[in-house]
Parts: C-alpha cells; sequence; structure tokens
C-alpha cells in the first residue's frame, strides 16, 4: 500500500472550495511552465474548453471512434497521463460549437507536460487540438506553446468533490487486484 | 548550414570525451566592463579544444580547458537584446530564479550558498582538469597573470578538484564508483553499451542538430552563437561523509550488512555493481565490466523493487523501461570531487568535501529540470508517499525510505540529508567559433 500523507483518510469524503482563479494565492507550487493548480479531493485535473474551427464538428466527432479502437488495440496507451477519466463534450454557444476536453488524473501535469505532447502527437490525440481556434502551430517542437494554450483556455474548477479523496487510480486498481488475490485464496481453500 | 555531420573541430571537448585528470579547478568570474572580458576571452580561447582536437592528442595533453557563461555574461560581453531574448526562459531566469522547481529550498536554498554563484554578478566560468596538481599551479598562476592584464575581469570564487584516492577508479567520497553511465551520442563515433537502449540523437545534447523528434528545435540567434553549443547546469554538492557513514553503522551491524544499506540507497554496490545483476552480493568485476554494469532493466527483471527499492538513486536517475521517452530525458554528466578525503575510520572532521558536476543537455527545462523536479524531488515517485532521493535529493529528516524486502519491506524513517547544496548556475556552452564571435563582438566588422 502507498504511503500517501496520512492527513488524506479515503474513507471520509471530502470536498473543497477553490478560490477564482483555481489557486490558493499563499501556497502556489511553481511548476517548470508555470504554477501548478492545486490537488483537489478529485485528484488533479483540467477542463479545457475551446471554440472549434469553423466546420469541424464532424472531424472532432470522428476522433471518438479512433480513440476507442486505438484503447482497445493498445490499453496502456494513456499510461503516462495516469488518468481516472477523460470526457469529451461539444455544445454550442450563439451558434458557435465549443470544444471541452475534462481529464481527472493523478499527477500534476507540468511534470509530464513533454511526456503527454509526445503521446498526443502518437495517437493522433494532437490532431483534435488543431481542430480548436488558437492552437499553436509549432506545438510538436515547443512545449511552452501548448502548455500556454491549455492555461489559457483552462476553466479551473471552484468546488470539487472526492467520495474516496485522493486516491490514485493505480491504488484503485492495486486494491482491486488485493481483493481479486484473496477471492482467489479462499475458493483454494475450498 | 542546418544538421549534417557532427561538427567535432568546433564542439567543446568537454561535451563528447572525458578528461584522463586527476585533479582540476573551477574559476568563476564577474566582467566589470565588456572590452575587458572580451579581452579574457580572446586570450583564453585559443587554449579551449575542441572534442576533434582532444581525442587526437589524448595521451599527450596535460591540461584540458573548458568556458562558458551565464545569460548575463553573454549580455556582459555584449550580446544584443535581441539576441538575448531568443535564449530559453529557463536560461535567461537563471537557476536561482528555478530553485523551488528544482527542490533547491531549506539548507539547499542559495542564498545559503558559500562560492557567489548565486549573484547576478556571475558571468563566466573557466574550467581547468589537469592531469597532475604541479600542471594545475602551472595554469593556475597563468590564468592569475592573465586576467590581471584584463581590466574589470574579476574573480567571484575558485573550487580545487581532487580525485578521491584510491585512484585505480573514479569514485565520489561515499565510496560510491562513478561514470557509469554516459549516453552514446549518434554521429559521435562512441557505441552504446549494452543496457543503454541505443545511441541518442546529437540534438538531445548539441543545439543545431536533429533531436529525438526527429526535427532541428529553434535555436537561439545568431545562429553562429548556438550552433555546436549546448546548456550546462552546475551543482555543487557537499558530500556529509561523516553522517553518511553512521547511518550505515546504525542500520547494519556486520561489514556486509552496511554495504548492502550503501547499495540499497544507490540501486548499485559501491563498487558499481547493479542491484538488478548482483542482488545478494557484490560483484566488483562486474561492476567494471562496461559491456555488463548496464545491462539490466526493470520493467520485467525488478517489477517490484527487491532488487533496487524503487526510490533508489538509479532508479530515479534513470528509470529505464519503467519510464517513458526515456531518451528525451538524457543527460551528459562531467565533472569531480573536491575537498580533502575522508579515510575510513576517520572520524568526520567538519571539512567540506563533494561533487562539483555539469549536467549538460540542450534543454535545461525538458532534461535538467525534468529530473529534478520529478525524478529526483517528487514525494510521490512511483507512488512512494513519503520519499525523494536518498541520495541527492532534498531532505530535511522528516521523510522516509522503503527497502522492499520479503516478507515485508523495511521501513527507515526520518532520512538524513546525506549532501547539501552550496552553489549552482546556468551556463551555455558555446562552440569554438562562437567564442571567437563572442570575443570579436563590440570591434567594426
Amino acid at each position: 500500500m502507498s504511503d500517501t500523507p496520512k492527513q488524506h483518510d479515503w474513507t471520509k469524503p471530502a470536498a473543497m472550495a477553490i478560490p477564482k482563479g483555481g489557486f490558493f494565492k499563499d501556497k502556489v507550487e511553481q511548476g517548470r511552465y508555470g504554477p501548478i493548480f492545486p490537488k483537489t479531493p478529485a485528484c488533479y485535473g483540467f477542463t479545457i474548453i475551446a471554440k472549434i474551427k469553423p466546420g469541424r464538428e464532424e472531424t472532432i466527432r470522428s476522433y471518438a471512434k479512433k480513440i476507442e479502437e486505438t484503447i482497445a488495440g493498445l490499453p496502456e496507451a494513456l499510461e503516462v497521463l495516469q488518468l481516472h477519466y477523460l470526457r469529451w463534450v461539444l455544445f454550442d454557444i450563439n451558434k458557435e460549437t465549443y470544444f471541452m476536453y475534462q481529464g481527472i488524473f493523478d499527477t500534476d501535469f507540468d511534470k509530464y507536460t513533454e511526456d503527454a505532447v509526445a503521446l498526443f502527437s502518437k495517437y493522433g490525440i494532437n490532431t483534435v487540438f488543431e481542430n480548436l481556434e488558437g492552437f499553436p502551430e509549432d506545438w510538436k517542437t515547443n512545449a511552452s506553446a501548448f502548455v500556454e494554450f491549455v492555461r489559457e483556455h483552462q476553466c479551473p474548477s471552484f468546488l470539487e468533490y472526492g467520495e474516496y479523496p485522493y486516491v490514485s487510480a493505480r491504488e484503485i486498481k492495486k486494491a482491486l487486484k488485493l481483493k481479486a488475490a484473496f477471492s482467489d485464496a479462499l475458493d483454494q481453500m475450498q | 548550414m542546418q544538421g549534417g555531420k557532427l561538427e567535432l573541430d568546433d564542439i567543446q571537448h568537454i561535451l563528447l570525451t572525458r578528461a584522463p585528470a586527476i585533479t582540476g579547478r573551477y574559476e568563476f568570474l564577474s566582467f566589470r566592463n565588456a572590452a575587458g572580458g572580451r579581452a579574457w576571452l580572446s586570450a583564453i580561447l585559443e587554449k579551449v579544444h575542441s572534442a576533434a582536437a582532444v581525442r587526437a592528442s589524448v595521451g599527450k595533453d596535460k591540461r584540458w580547458v573548458s568556458v562558458a557563461f551565464t545569460w548575463n555574461g553573454l549580455r556582459a560581453l555584449g550580446v544584443d537584446d535581441t539576441s538575448l531574448a531568443t535564449f530559453p526562459e529557463e536560461f535567461k531566469q537563471g537557476v536561482v530564479a528555478r530553485a523551488e522547481i528544482l527542490g533547491d529550498s531549506g539548507a539547499n536554498h542559495p542564498k545559503n550558498w558559500v562560492d557567489n554563484t548565486a549573484s547576478p554578478d556571475l558571468h563566466a566560468i573557466v574550467i581547468l582538469f589537469a592531469k597532475d596538481p604541479a600542471e594545475r599551479g602551472r595554469c593556475q598562476s597563468e590564468h592569475k597573470k592573465l586576467i590581471a592584464h584584463c581590466e574589470g575581469v574579476e574573480v567571484l570564487s575558485s573550487l580545487d578538484l581532487e580525485a578521491v584516492p584510491p585512484l585505480a577508479y573514479p569514485h565520489d567520497h561515499f565510496g560510491y564508483r562513478d561514470r557509469l553511465s554516459e549516453p552514446a551520442i549518434e554521429g559521435s563515433g562512441d557505441e552504446p553499451r549494452p543496457g543503454f537502449g541505443g545511441s541518442v540523437k546529437a540534438g538531445e545534447f548539441i543545439l543545431g542538430y536533429p533531436d529525438e523528434e526527429g526535427s532541428i528545435p529553434p535555436l537561439p540567434r545568431p545562429e553562429v552563437l548556438s550552433r555546436n553549443g549546448s546548456y550546462m547546469a552546475y551543482r555543487r554538492l557537499q558530500e556529509h561523509v561523516g553522517a553518511f557513514r553512521d547511518f550505515l553503522r546504525q542500520h547494519g551491524e556486520t561489514q556486509e550488512q552496511q554495504e548492502l544499506v550503501a547499495a540499497k540507497l544507490m540501486g548499485r554496490w559501491r563498487s558499481g555493481a547493479p542491484l538488478v545483476l548482483a542482488p545478494h552480493k557484490d560483484d566488483p568485476e562486474l561492476a567494471a565490466d562496461m559491456q555488463r554494469t548496464n545491462n539490466f532493466n526493470y520493467k520485467e527483471m525488478d517489477p517490484h523493487g527487491y532488487a533496487v527499492p524503487l526510490g533508489a538513486h538509479i532508479r530515479r536517475m534513470n528509470p529505464r523501461d519503467t519510464a517513458a521517452n526515456m531518451n528525451r530525458r538524457r543527460m551528459i554528466r562531467r565533472g569531480a570531487p573536491y575537498g580533502p578525503h575522508l579515510p575510513e575510520g576517520t572520524p568526520e572532521d567538519g571539512k567540506e568535501r563533494g561533487i562539483a558536476a555539469f549536467v549538460i543537455c540542450a534543454s535545461l527545462v525538458r532534461q535538467f529540470e525534468f529530473a529534478q523536479n520529478v525524478w529526483i524531488n517528487d514525494k510521490n515517485f512511483h507512488e512512494l508517499g513519503n520519499e525523494r532521493d536518498p541520495i541527492i535529493g532534498n531532505q530535511d529528516g522528516t521523510l522516509e525510505y522503503k527497502i522492499p524486502m520479503r516478507p515485508i519491506r523495511k521501513k527507515i524513517t526520518g532520512l538524513p540529508a546525506f549532501t547539501t547544496l552550496r552553489g549552482g548556475a546556468y551556463f551555455f556552452l558555446p562552440g569554438l567559433k562562437a567564442l571567437r564571435y563572442l570575443a570579436s563582438l563590440g570591434t567594426p566588422r
């Protein structure tokens, strides 16, 4: 089992109100590409909302199937990102279409920025972003331009909640594995 | 010209060769006026040799000189603002502004450094490696004479280097064998050794060549200044030898047990033999065999850390097959020990000793800062929860170190700091043409 700091008791659901702007002013941690958004009971995450280029809605939608197939064939493809969940949403405001990329993960994005950029280009997630307005053309060689785009379009939460707060996906998987091993052991004893 | 063959006759030797030196000296310089700085550079640049020259004359040379500049130093020599602006952000900011990212807080904070390297007046370093102390003395007094002739050039501090005895193989004051990891650069003529995952594209270390992405990243301007250059992070790391030996005695009753504790912190026996290949008993012969000493992985050979604990120094500094894009995180290490040897059995004498090292890479933020931020000082590396690198991480006595063992692991709480950072800087290491370009700034063309 991991030694996550003791104050984080996974049995006690927790909620956190987050100041406007997304940071707790007095304890902003600096990452290599700028300040790091805080970890909450719902782990790290971001909600990027950006306007899509006109006429690209179907192109963007078609990526869902592509990524479904990629993951089916290569389940560990996104392992580096330490994700819990991804949610992609398309919606309209005043007849303009917006794309929302919501991700919940276990490490602050700053740490593995370059790995994420490399991964996005490897599995074609990048090209989804290329359908968004303002996405930097040189993103492949310019990790900081990529980060800047993400930061500019990040809409920080002002409330986050965790039923089993701060628990990482790896810990959950470990616990389930342990449970399976126990039932195996019990089966053997019948 | 873009890309192409490595210009070994323009690349400073320190990037590609290790001088067979047993002693040396670093001098940290400030230029109070640009003309004086350029006069100094004009005089010293003929002593700065290329990789090609050093390879051709190794065995005959008695001293090896390298020079490099901070961002403030480039400005002090007269590089204009347009050009200065094209350098990467982290280099412009300098190591002091990046302290929090690097984990240089508490005792390691720049305000506690002892060698003036935290000063904005730090402009240049001249690195001397020498075959013997007599040669070092000769070079030192020549350099003193040169500086006396260059108006406004001031020595902020200096550091003498000494190999730690016994000299049969390179090691630090703790006794760990050094220089086991050296990435082979594609096109340099060096063959990658087994276990390194092949050679690495030159652009990962030298500006102006394609990197592992397959393209040449944008260069600082003008090209004559940046091509064949590299970035160099300097770290002066004091080693608390007394505290380290006390720790080993506290956690091991016999000599064998103490050696195993030392090995578990590093991931290698002090001889250099890797625990993955020699988990129970030291094997000095394996350690010295460059074909074998790196030939292992973690995912298949040691997934749970029963040989090399998950937080051990070598597992953090090179996670091998357990990290993504390893070839984008490679670094070249140079440097040497400094300070007096503390023989085994001698009580701590309070004198400063340690390693004064350089990390050389094409991108400080992607390579060096990543290693500091994510591998060395992330408490939750490999889900460890409350650990940092046991040798070079920022330790304040509150963290732990877990050694997986059957049936249950050993957990050390309150791990002491075995090292303290006493100086640091970010330098740009120009090619030889670039040095001549810098020396000629300000003269009418």
